[in-house]
């Protein structure tokens, strides 16, 4: 990891430090992925009901991991 | 009304509304006898192909996995979903259809299983292996100084973290270990590793804060 300017030493500390605010934690992500998703398929806005979620989603890699591949699996037909 | 049982449930799923599939499944599994011996097997099947859809999509993060060792790690992550989600059934709520719900614990054991038999028989780097540094060459004398003083100054708070903070802030931001792998070796769990890295995360933005220094973009130190 090399920064080139302030910027990217900003960006690089923020990608470190993760988002900021409140977030769910692992255990309340896990929680409500389903319906997450589901609304994140059928347009509406999950992040009105949810507002917590998606700082979390940007700060734990493997939640995040565990909701593209929901997503990914419900776009492809599984799960119907 | 429709009895739909949730073996026609992919079929029926298109005449009759989700939440009625949904509830035949549920019906079926606390049924007991050959009628939840036949759901569970069904969902085990489903589970089953949601391991494996998974964990292809983590070869290309894992390119040396292959073969027996994948479709092993596949009936392992159904199994273990099938029972969490037996254990779990009072849990689900309707929020989603039972498919989705089911699925999800599929995605957890095969996502988990994949990271921690990748890094099997890897040591864990506690120490930081690298820290982000300045281009020598690149910015001006200010703008290096700005972005030098930044990475300076987020080491030395790191150092201020305690230990446990530390080599769960360095092992996971830092050294991208995977947070199952490392609650594994940790025996902890994954959620507590999160708010341990939370913590220390937070710790860092308020330390940074504390000197001027700060990380949105745009923002002026």
């Amino acid at each position: 990891m090399t920064a080139n300017t302030p910027d990217d030493a900003r960006l690089l500390a923020a990608c470190l430090l993760g988002p900021e605010g409140p977030e769910l934690s692992c255990e309340e992500c896990f929680d409500v992925l389903d319906a997450y998703v589901e609304r994140e398929l059928a347009a509406a806005d999950p992040d009105a009901a949810l507002p917590a979620m998606r700082a979390h989603l940007a700060g734990c890699s493997a939640c995040r991991e565990d909701h593209d591949s929901l997503l990914a699996l419900l776009r492809n037909g599984f799960g119907a | 009304m429709a009895t739909e049982t949730p073996g026609a449930g992919v079929a029926a799923g298109l005449a009759v509304s989700s939440d009625l599939v949904s509830r035949a499944w549920v019906a079926r599994l606390r049924h007991s006898g050959a009628e939840r011996e036949a759901a569970a097997a069904e969902l085990h099947g489903l589970l089953l192909r949601t391991a494996r859809f998974e964990i292809e999509r983590r070869r290309a993060t894992f390119s040396h996995l292959y073969g027996a060792d994948l479709e092993d790690l596949a009936w392992q992550s159904a199994d273990d979903a099938l029972m969490s989600i037996l254990r779990r059934l009072s849990d689900f709520r309707g929020d989603s259809r039972f498919t989705t719900w089911a699925c999800k614990f599929a995605i957890l054991e095969a996502g988990v299983k994949v990271r921690r038999h990748a890094w099997r028989g890897r040591e864990i780097p506690l120490a930081p292996a690298f820290w982000p540094v300045v281009a020598d060459a690149g910015p001006g004398p200010q703008q290096h100084a700005e972005a030098r003083d930044l990475l300076w100054a987020l080491r030395e708070e790191v150092e201020r973290l305690t230990v446990r903070q530390r080599e769960v802030f360095v092992a996971i931001a830092l050294n991208d270990v995977p947070i199952d792998v490392l609650a594994e070796r940790l025996d902890t769990t994954r959620g507590a590793l999160y708010k341990t890295l939370h913590d220390a995360r937070r710790k860092l933005r308020t330390a940074l804060a504390a000197r001027g220094l700060g990380i949105d973009l745009g923002e002026q130190p």
